[in-house]
């Protein structure tokens, strides 16, 4: 048995898995501290099934709460970049495009040094070992114990960001090191932002795996415990300790995998619709389709590996106007929806309250509405439609009907004859999708590389991209007889010589919860 | 932008935050889709505007005859750009081996093309070194290849063509031949892994004023202020075109081709560029569908009547909801999007001009016909 957690601003969801069964499901307030939700959660759960503790293999969270942390500024660690370019690169340091306010808190010292590579694997410079160790001295002068190592072309080889750290952490004590690498893709300023932003969470990261780990041991679970990434796939809590940017897009990609188990469909839309805004997104063999544009998070640029995601202020709680033009959203009465809408006592009229005046759906007390004029309801009703099926329009790849997943309190709204979907599907459990979606135990490993086709050949090229993804989702904790291809892009890079193809791929496993026992 | 201080030749340009953030966004518009995302070289001119200094921008009709000008940008792979930033260092190390090469002082820096991230590269080099920066370009726009400029176009060579890479090395290549400093360049960019900094064209102030494409800088930063203004509207391509008619660029003829959605696009890569079409389903069923070509920036935009413009007009993809440019790399399925064409100036429109970026140097099978002909409603011809 598995429990899949999600710990979101409002609710803690968790999910107790039987293989592919969902055997019980509990929604709980999270409250301030995170630990207490994940307890109350999981005690709420077991109460609820008379499960035995023992029983379970193991844990999968999926949580928010590191993003919220970087947007919000709270408890945020000053970090030391260290940077192996040199003599590239001098014109546009770390930190660049970040708000002043911003990098004025965090940013403790950079240091470029010589090094790095061309895309073709050439060093730019030789790693300098006495100049990476006297930047390592005068960070252990000032204090700085929180480090993020980039170099150029860090994606085709991470040897020198490696050396680079073994020396930093001979010299810094109790140094917590960010490598680039081991975060992102081709587009150094954005991988190098990602490297600093998991820098400035270390305490933080360390604070919320730590509680989460205590909570568990004090319901007597000593299963262990994984979280989920931005991918889909899970990685350890000591991962998470040491890369918690890596959650940074879990919750909608846990809700979007949720949706498509628990409706059995592996390639359609999935509309997760919440009190405020509506979610949509694709997904394609089961997984989400990752965004192929820069992520801004809190004001800096990065290049997570994000799901690529359609957000609509449309929600159960979405304020109306009726008349013409109609407005609805963005704002909403949120979690008050229950005091606020007409149907429910209140005076805010909601899209829930135009969904039970058009005969949607019978929840509340729909006599509070019938002086709403019938054509005026009808146009709004019309409007919530348009809303969403605009939203699936833009986030498919096609023009063809495809099927629609609805997840989310709010898929009431929705008539089941969209425009644009094929059909339309609300599973079962669709309120904890994104709870069933984290205990979908799965690893995965990836290679972002360029490759010479002319050299080797287009086929030698991605059996090479291949091979290395399955060991590295192997070494990740995949049983390698479940390993399979996901994803699979090549990029061609104009202007250069030898067929230069840019390969991403991707491959996924379940996890061989006897290797991490 | 402060009123401009006139200090004998030229004025001061004094570029505020905004207006670094504002001329990144022309530069994109003027990329036409391609020309490299202009964001590394905003980050850039950001870092250099901060160091203090002020870029003197001069008029090209106040330009003195015996100047000596040269352009000045990076060459390479976009991806290989995103890793290794444009050295500005070996930039200016290319200008002072130019002036050591033909024995004489720069008397200003020019930029090659005022579209995408080389639009950005002048002007740091000028807050750099102090060179006044001369308002124009070569061709109003981003083209792929160095050839494909009104300085080459009216007779100026491209020799001596100064690569400096970041290690300081120099490769010199000379030839009065412009195509064949455009082949032999592009082994050098290769050579130097992908990503260069380079001079060429070196000018006179006679030649500038003969050959130069005008005021496309300053007219970069307008329209970059003019999508700011409009990001708010409830149709931000449509005031866009009204801003290029009425005001920024009122010499000129600006007008929407068609507003609709992306329903397929069909990249391939293929002799190092990127090439294909995008398929535009019209908000307005009696428009559409219309066709985008594109290799590397959008050349022709063909509707079911006939073409609606065509390279070397401008012809610029933007996000409807916010008027920002799109790039040809970034186009997919769903977005919704305005056309928006803008005509060039007569000199790019001559027999020689279309001869090295008309439709037909571009491999299409159209014979050049102006966005203000094409946009009048006037019945296009029938294309075999």
């Amino acid at each position: 048995m598995r429990i899949g957690v999600d710990v979101g601003g409002t609710n803690t969801d968790a999910a107790l898995m039987d293989g592919n069964d969902v055997v019980e499901t509990v929604k709980s307030p999270t409250g301030v501290n995170i630990g207490d939700g994940i307890a109350n959660a999981i005690g709420e759960l077991m109460t609820k099934t008379g499960s035995k503790t023992p029983f379970i293999n193991a844990v999968m969270l999926g949580t928010t709460q590191f993003t919220n942390t970087f947007v919000e500024r709270a408890g945020l660690d000053q970090v030391a970049v260290l940077r192996l370019s040199l003599p590239a690169n001098r014109d546009l340091g770390p930190f660049a495009g970040w708000p002043d306010s911003l990098a004025a808190a965090v940013n403790g010292g950079v240091y470029p040094v010589h090094g790095g590579y061309e895309y073709d694997g050439i060093e730019i410079a030789p790693l300098d070992e006495s100049e990476i160790a006297a930047a390592a001295r005068d960070m252990a002068v000032k204090g700085l114990n929180r480090i993020a190592i980039s170099s150029v072309f860090a994606p085709i080889n991470d040897a020198m960001e490696k050396t680079a750290a073994d020396i930093v952490a001979d010299i810094v004590p109790e140094a917590a090191i960010t490598l680039s690498s081991r975060l992102g893709r081709i587009g150094l300023l954005e991988r190098e932002n990602a490297a600093i932003i998991n820098a400035v969470l270390a305490t933080t990261a360390k604070r919320v795996t730590t509680a989460c780990q205590d909570a568990l041991s004090e319901l007597g679970i000593e299963a262990p415990l994984f979280f989920s990434q931005n991918d889909g796939t899970l990685m350890t809590a000591a991962d998470a300790r040491d890369y918690p940017v890596r959650t940074f897009a879990s919750g909608p990609t846990n809700s979007l995998r949720g949706a498509a188990f628990l409706s059995g469909i592996e390639d359609g839309i999935v509309a997760d619709i919440g009190g405020t805004t509506t979610d949509v997104g694709v997904v394609a063999g089961g997984f989400p389709r990752q965004s192929g544009l820069a992520v801004e998070i809190g004001g800096v640029q990065t290049n997570f590996r994000m799901p690529d995601i359609v957000s609509i202020g449309l929600g159960g709680g979405s304020h109306v106007e009726l008349g013409d033009p109609v407005r609805i959203g963005p704002r909403s009465a949120g979690h008050r929806l229950m005091e606020e809408a007409m149907l429910f006592g209140g005076t805010q009229l909601t899209a829930t309250d135009i969904a039970a005046a058009a005969g949607r759906t019978d929840i509340g007390d729909r006599d509070r509405l019938a002086s709403l004029p019938e054509d005026e309801v009808r146009a709004a009703d019309r409007h919530i439609q348009l809303m969403a099926e605009t939203a699936i329009d833009r986030i498919k790849t096609s023009a063809d009907p495809a099927p629609v997943i609805l997840v989310g309190g709010g898929a009431i709204l929705l008539s089941h004859d969209l425009a644009g979907a094929s059909r339309l599907i609300v599973p079962d459990h669709a309120a904890v999708a994104n709870a069933v979606g984290a205990a979908l135990a799965q690893v995965g490993g990836e290679v972002d590389q360029v490759f010479a086709f002319d050299a080797i050949g287009r086929e030698q090229a991605l059996k090479e991209a291949c091979t290395l993804a399955r060991e590295r989702a192997v070494a990740a904790g995949a049983r390698a007889r479940t390993v399979e291809l996901v994803d699979l892009e090549e990029v061609p890079l104009t202007y250069l010589p030898g067929g230069a193809v840019r390969v991403r791929a991707k491959m996924v496993g379940e996890l061989d919860l006897e290797k991490t026992a | 932008m402060n009123a401009p201080h006139n200090h004998g030749l030229g004025r001061y340009w004094e570029l505020s935050a905004d207006d670094v953030r504002a001329f990144a966004l022309g530069a994109s518009f003027m990329g036409c889709g391609g020309g490299g995302d202009p964001y590394i070289g905003r980050l850039l001119l950001e870092s250099e505007l901060a160091k203090g200094g002020t870029i003197r921008l001069v008029d090209v009709e106040d330009v003195p005859d015996d100047w000596l000008a040269a352009g000045a940008g990076a060459a390479g792979a976009p991806t290989v750009l995103l890793e290794r930033f444009p050295n500005i260092g070996a930039a200016e190390t290319a200008l002072r081996k130019l002036e050591t090469h033909l024995g004489r002082k720069l008397d200003a820096v020019l930029a090659g093309e005022s579209g995408g991230i080389n639009a950005t590269i002048p002007l740091i080099l000028a807050l750099r070194t102090g060179l006044p920066l001369i308002d124009c370009d070569g061709m109003g726009r981003a083209f792929p290849e160095l050839q494909m400029v009104t300085f080459n176009i009216y007779g100026y060579s491209a020799s001596p063509l100064i690569f400096v890479d970041d290690h300081g090395d120099s490769v010199i290549i000379e030839s009065s031949d412009n195509r064949k400093i455009e082949r032999l360049g592009r082994q050098v960019i290769i050579g130097m892994h992908g990503g260069t900094q380079g001079t060429l064209y070196p000018l006179s102030g006679a030649a500038v004023k003969h050959a130069a494409v005008r005021g496309t800088l300053t007219l970069a930063l307008e329209i970059g202020k003019l999508i700011q203004k409009a990001r708010h509207a409830d149709d931000p391509a449509e005031r866009i075109v009204a801003g290029l008619n009425t005001d920024v660029a009122s010499d000129r003829h600006a007008a929407r081709l068609c507003a609709g959605k992306i329903v397929d696009v069909d990249r391939k890569t293929s002799g190092g560029f990127s090439r294909g079409y995008a398929v535009i389903e019209c908000a307005t069923a009696s428009d559409g569908p219309v066709h985008v070509q594109f290799q590397n920036e959008h050349l022709l935009a063909l509707g079911p009547e006939g073409p609606l413009a065509m390279v070397p007009d401008l012809i610029v993809m933007l996000d409807s909801e916010t008027g920002v440019p799109i790039t040809a790399e970034t186009m997919r399925y769903g977005q919704r999007i305005a056309l928006v064409g803008l005509s060039v100036p007569a000199m790019m429109r001559t027999p020689e001009a279309l001869a090295v970026f008309g439709p037909r140097a571009f491999g299409l099978d159209h014979d050049y016909q102006p966005l203000e002909r094409l946009s009048a409603g006037s019945s296009p011809a029938a294309i075999s």
